[in-house]
């Protein structure tokens, strides 16, 4: 600490050696505990991973009336469905960061700044009602068709839109990403030094160019950072998630069929399960909670501590 | 056309597709915004505010016991949550440069982002299964507070991080004990960033349904006890939002207008809040922020 180096530690009394004790106590204390749930965790799901074994993760199958479990289904939608959120979102969200950073007059870049982050403050359930009423309309009658149109001799885009689907539930992952990886995106790209710019413009760039040259090879890493972390965001989420894609354990490769993620199963079948398929539930969530873990620490591995600039109104996750 | 002509089209064309990418983010906000509002606002009357849900889809149904709900489950966390956020964030502050302290923060990074229906899992590891409490008041609480602590404990963290060194050392070389530094020096300069952190993290909760479906249920009663399970709004939502019944469906729609309103207004509220006492602050804050940027590339 900054004080012992300058020597001014001395005289400590015991109410402080009481203070610092308690604060490094609760710190450790919240990191204890949630390690020794995630044991408590496994210790639930014991069942589950000694019935299927490694198996459960390949299995196809989840069939309450065998007892049967596999979480293959889930992984796949949740794989999915995160694709699609990060194919749409992240091109978009670097849009934003570029004009929020580059090209927006310097008045208006704080306002809007606050809007885009406003997207993260809406609740998931109510991106969910809004996806039912007002989104599945506009995907069924406009998008979902000239997608069929142009790409249906594709296996990604059989069958006849319906509006429940991996690919309603994938556009609306995308928007909810959105103000993550803007807001991450454009704090990496204001961190880019101004000399890098001025070095571009110099030689007679344009401000596209200067962008591309200077801002976006410079911010590659933050950038990468900020879609990771999307996809943190995008493989977690559950409720709005739930409410679209239209929950059928089933495999397959058209975003118009209905399918699951990790986290809509264990939202759909948590008040019912029982026994070995609330084990397997917990099951599935202990998967989703490696990903997540694997996803965030190489998130922060990367960004460091641009993560600061994720908004803390951040919507349910 | 020309080369120079080229560049410059193109670069018009790249602030063009720039700014469509803005407003393709504005508009599906502004559409929720509208259409909140717009379907919410009918059902809502005085009757709507204060008396319970049934599930019954008969007419007199109410959203009173899902916000009087909201508002304890919120109260509760932030009992929890709160303080153990604040001390937290002194602690990685003040005494955490070393070890321990980097795993302490890197840790609250990552819980911070952290999938919250996962942290419903823990919290129903916890309080519904290992405690035996079962779906309730108290566990959808302690959810709400695990997704609180890391909020909190950054914003307090950052918070701490930007009152100017010199107080402290000013504060220390008059024999100040280090905890009345910390606590009445550095928390007081400190309070505007702490106060806005706790705002938006009860905010953040306020709207979480995920780690409340697993662990405080529903209960379509008056409930205030600790034990038993207790009816939200978001909640509310989830489980109205596919009825068949248009006074259920209603009730779905009216518990999303009261929701986006607490959240909403506590978000505007904090920051404009923050724009005004920080008016001249705010370069000051910024220059910090890029010098520590800058350091680190």
């Amino acid at each position: 600490m900054r004080m012992r180096k300058l020597g001014l530690r001395f005289g400590m009394e015991r109410a402080d050696r009481l203070f610092e004790l308690s604060v490094t106590a609760v710190a450790g204390l919240t990191l204890a505990l949630v390690w020794l749930l995630v044991a408590k965790m496994i210790l639930d799901a014991q069942q589950s991973i000694s019935e299927f074994g490694f198996g459960f993760v390949t299995g196809g199958a989840w069939d309450p009336n065998r007892d049967v479990y596999g979480a293959l289904p889930f992984i796949f939608g949740t794989l999915l469905t995160s694709a699609i959120a990060i194919l749409v979102g992240v091109p978009v969200s670097i849009g934003i960061a570029i004009y929020l950073s580059e090209l927006a007059p310097p008045w208006i870049r704080e306002p809007l700044s606050f809007v885009v982050e406003l997207l993260a403050a809406v609740p998931s359930v109510i991106y969910g009602l809004w996806a039912m009423y007002a989104l599945r309309p506009v995907m069924v009658d406009t998008i979902e068709p000239i997608f069929v149109a142009l790409f249906g001799w594709t296996p990604l885009f059989e069958g006849e839109p319906v509006g429940l689907d991996k690919f309603v539930a994938g556009i609306i992952l995308a928007i909810m990403i959105i103000p993550t990886v803007a807001s991450v995106s454009k704090e990496a790209m204001r961190a880019v030094p101004d000399s890098q710019r001025e070095a571009a413009l110099s030689l007679g760039a344009t401000r596209s160019e200067t962008t591309r040259m200077a801002v976006l090879s410079y911010a590659r890493s933050g950038i990468f950072g900020a879609t990771i972390l999307g996809l943190g965001r995008a493989v977690g989420e559950t409720m709005a998630v739930t409410m679209t894609i239209g929950n059928a354990n089933l495999i397959s490769w058209s975003l118009l069929d209905p399918g699951q993620t990790m986290a809509s199963l264990i939202a759909n079948n948590w008040g019912e399960a029982q026994g070995l398929q609330l084990s397997a539930l917990i099951e599935v969530g202990i998967v989703l909670f490696i990903v997540a873990l694997i996803v965030n620490v190489l998130a922060r591995l990367v960004i460091g501590r641009f993560t600061k600039a994720i908004p803390a109104t951040g919507g349910g996750l | 056309m020309n080369a120079y002509a080229y560049r410059r089209f193109k670069d018009r064309l790249v602030s063009g597709l720039a700014l469509a990418c803005v407003v393709a983010a504005l508009v599906p906000l502004g559409y929720i915004l509208i259409e909140v509002i717009k379907t919410g606002a009918p059902a809502i009357d005085w009757e709507f505010l204060t008396s319970r849900t049934k599930g019954t889809g008969e007419p007199g149904e109410g959203i009173g016991n899902a916000i009087l709900g909201t508002l304890l489950l919120v109260g509760y966390a932030s009992l929890i949550g709160l303080p153990v956020g604040l001390l937290t964030g002194i602690y990685v502050s003040e005494y955490g440069n070393n070890k321990f302290g980097t795993t302490v923060r890197f840790f609250n990074d990552v819980l911070a982002n952290f999938p919250s229906i996962v942290i419903g899992l823990l919290a129903y590891a916890l309080v519904v299964d290992l405690l035996n409490v079962g779906f309730s008041l108290i566990a959808g609480s302690f959810a709400l507070a695990i997704i609180m602590i890391p909020i909190v404990a950054n914003t307090t963290e950052e918070a701490l991080r930007l009152v100017p060194n010199s107080l402290r050392e000013g504060a220390l070389a008059l024999g100040v004990p280090r905890w009345k530094t910390v606590m009445r020096v550095m928390l007081a300069n400190a309070k505007a960033g702490v106060v806005t952190g706790s705002l938006l993290s009860i905010a953040r909760i306020a709207g979480e349904t995920a780690p409340l479906l697993l662990t405080a249920f529903y209960s379509n009663y008056w409930s205030a006890s600790a034990t038993d399970p207790i009816a939200s709004l978001p909640l509310t939502i989830f489980r109205n939002y596919n009825s068949p019944s248009d006074v259920l469906l209603q009730q779905a729609w009216g518990a999303a207008l009261v929701l986006i309103l607490m959240v909403l207004s506590l978000n505007i509220g904090v920051r404009l809040f923050m724009m005004k006492r920080n008016g001249r602050r705010t370069k000051a804050v910024k220059k910090t922020w890029k010098t520590r940027l800058s350091l680190r590339a």
